[in-house]
């Protein structure tokens, strides 16, 4: 029964991924919440979310293969397989966000460099070669592959997370995301979110074989670090538009500290997703249960950054009374994801869940695997 | 003696004087009544003699007159005969417009738009507290900025900025990422989500004047299950398919007050040049250095 749990927790996310993914190719956007005055949800969200979410992970391999971090070599297998794995959730949740899905492709075709989407899809594209080459490396017992592979991929995985942010933070029509804090914003909220999730994995899917404790001491120090570094980003990033007490970026600001969804950013991100990791890692550093407990909770709840990041912005008119000069429900400034939109994301999550333990069981297959279970 | 002159010569110029004010007040007066007719103090009163006004004429019937949309059609189609681009502008008077949203629906109808789809929507805002309240209609178009911010956003290039200062929608190399409509900050992009008016209502489907196509850009439209335009980000486009045909956009023609303007802004001779370079023409959101080509007068 023990053993059945997860996969039955698995089926039932599978299941209504499979819902979701079937209602949007039906039902197109009917059933989704987002609209023209607030064009970018859950969704959006979500593949921002995963594509921290791997390029976290990548750092781990890269620490491991690059730059000689013995103590995390050993789970840069898995740390890839994750990479790999948000990389797929990440754009598979995108492309559900298109209009025309059938269109994808033209970024390849005709792309416009002078839009960060575009630069981030190739940018995202070339990481992505080399998460499968530094795979391909381990499969086949060549680690000069496996390195070179990240080395070339240690650039990307700096520049495709600031692009990202640099998505948004172009956009000078939106005051809040306009800001140059937000490529590093997303450069450090993305490694620390995928170092989490990295760490939640090696303390709870890898072998107690020697060097286990260590290991997961280790990541959960440089997490912690990574707690407190991202705080004091995200103190800047509050801190200075809300100074004066005016403006839009002070509306939304304080929309996110105290509007309606109060608690995404108290409970979910700054209670859940910061607070109790960083006690749980400064009051437990040599239990690595703890330490995974941690991980898994600062990575999960990065969520709720993620869409305090996408959705507040929006939410503010860009021109008093345009709510009221033409009525429909896609015209509007509230936004709640539906159960559709959720379930799509439990696709995604699905998704990522069974690419990684894919990738995992055939390395393991092929015995390349050094600790994980 | 002496004296005694001097004093009657004060006396009689006291008396002239009192005699110059008393007439001089009187034709001022008279004056002020009676508008610029020649008045003397004396004369009885004559009723004014206006000019006869012919029935539909002008008031005053030696001042030219003509509708402002005549004379913008002739402008239209001498800017279309010249041989070089026009640079198109509209001006909408702030003070003309009575918030009627004629050109709302006309708009809508023009380009068949769906539910979630508005190309110029009117915004109302309500001013002072009563009852010292006055109400104040701004339609907003698509500002068409000569930097426009929608333009370099997009990953596939589907939209950009002619050289007649329409900024243009490819609707068929347009991916739906929407990231256009995060980045205009009039919100003049919608998003075609597919809907239909009749969606969810009773009956037998899409109304005919659903499935009738539509020409924006030229081309004829047909919203058919997930084919273009549905899907991609929709705006004004000035009506760029009446232009090509000779037609001032259908916001213009119906707005009722003639408070919308529209023309070419490389002849300085045309209605918009003058009106854009009075002084109470302003853009919206100057600030952000967008260069919108919708002014307004205030």
């Amino acid at each position: 029964m023990k053993r059945a749990l997860p996969w039955i927790l698995f089926a039932i996310l599978a299941l209504v991924g499979l819902v979701g993914a079937f209602l949007r190719f039906t039902s197109s956007r009917d059933l989704a919440a987002y609209g023209s005055y607030i064009p970018w949800g859950l969704w959006v969200a979500t593949y921002i979310f995963f594509a921290g979410l791997s390029a976290g992970a990548y750092v781990v391999a890269v620490l491991g293969y690059v730059f000689g971090v013995e103590r995390l070599k050993p789970i840069a297998p898995m740390a890839l397989a994750i990479a790999l794995a948000c990389l797929g959730a990440a754009l598979v949740t995108v492309w559900f966000d298109l209009g025309h899905m059938e269109r994808v492709f033209s970024v390849f075709l005709r792309p416009n460099f002078t839009s960060m989407m575009a630069w981030m899809v190739w940018l995202y594209t070339a990481y992505a070669i080399t998460v499968l080459l530094a795979l391909y490396g381990i499969w086949r017992n060549h680690p000069g592959l496996t390195r070179t592979a990240l080395m070339v991929g240690t650039p990307l995985v700096i520049f495709y997370p600031g692009a990202a942010g640099a998505l948004f933070g172009t956009v000078v029509a939106q005051s809040l995301w306009h800001s140059p804090v937000f490529p590093i914003l997303f450069l450090f909220g993305g490694v620390l979110s995928g170092f989490s999730l990295v760490t939640f994995a090696a303390a709870y899917f890898s072998r107690k074989g020697a060097g286990y404790s260590d290991r997961v001491w280790l990541m959960g120090r440089i997490m912690l670090g990574l707690l407190v570094l991202y705080l004091i980003l995200e103190w800047a990033e509050y801190s200075i538009p809300m100074w004066y007490q005016v403006g839009h970026e002070y509306e939304a600001l304080m929309g996110v500290l105290f509007g309606p969804f109060w608690y995404v950013f108290w409970v979910f991100h700054l209670l859940l997703g910061m607070l109790v990791p960083m006690l749980l890692l400064a009051l437990l550093p040599r239990n690595p249960l703890a330490t995974g407990a941690a991980g898994f909770l600062a990575a999960s709840m990065f969520l709720a950054v993620r869409l305090n990041l996408v959705i507040p912005s929006q939410v503010q008119p860009q021109l008093e009374g345009l709510v009221n000069a033409y009525r429909d429900r896609r015209l509007g400034y509230s936004y709640i994801p539906t159960l559709f939109e959720w379930s799509v994301v439990a696709f995604s999550v699905a998704l990522a869940i069974a690419i990684a333990y894919a990738v995992l069981w055939f390395l393991n297959r092929e015995k390349k695997l050094e600790v994980t279970q | 003696m002496s004296e005694n002159n001097s004093t009657q010569q004060q006396a009689d110029g006291l008396d002239n004087r009192r005699d110059f004010l008393a007439k001089f007040a009187s034709t001022v007066f008279a004056g002020m009544v009676m508008g610029g007719a020649a008045v003397k103090a004396e004369e009885a009163k004559r009723p004014l003699q206006l000019p006869t006004r012919l029935p539909g004429g002008p008031i005053q019937a030696e001042l030219e007159y003509e509708d402002v949309l005549v004379q913008m059609q002739r402008e239209l189609e001498a800017a279309l005969q010249k041989g070089r681009t026009p640079k198109w502008v509209m001006v909408i008077d702030t003070r003309k417009c009575v918030g009627c949203h004629a050109c709302t629906i006309a708009c809508a109808v023009e380009n068949k738009l769906p539910p979630g789809v508005v190309y110029r929507p009117v915004i109302e805002e309500q001013i002072g507290e009563y009852p010292n309240v006055s109400w104040r209609f701004t339609p907003r178009p698509c500002m068409q900025c000569d930097k426009p911010p929608c333009v370099p956003v997009c990953p596939v290039g589907a939209t950009w900025k002619s050289e007649d200062g329409i900024v243009d929608i490819d609707y068929n190399a347009c991916i739906g990422c929407r990231y256009c409509l995060t980045a205009c900050p009039y919100q003049a992009r919608t998003s075609d989500f597919g809907d239909h008016w009749t969606d969810g209502t009773p009956g037998q489907g899409k109304m005919p004047y659903e499935e009738l196509p539509m020409f924006e850009y030229g081309k004829e439209w047909k919203r058919e299950d997930h084919k273009s335009p549905v899907g991609n980000a929709r705006k004004c486009h000035f009506c760029r398919h009446r232009l090509q045909h000779g037609l001032l956009p259908q916001c213009v023609t119906s707005c009722i007050g003639r408070a919308t303007f529209f023309g070419d802004a490389n002849d300085p001779n045309s209605l918009v040049s003058q009106l854009i370079h009075k002084p109470n023409a302003t853009r919206l959101k100057e600030e952000l250095g967008t260069e919108p080509r919708v002014y307004y007068l205030v």
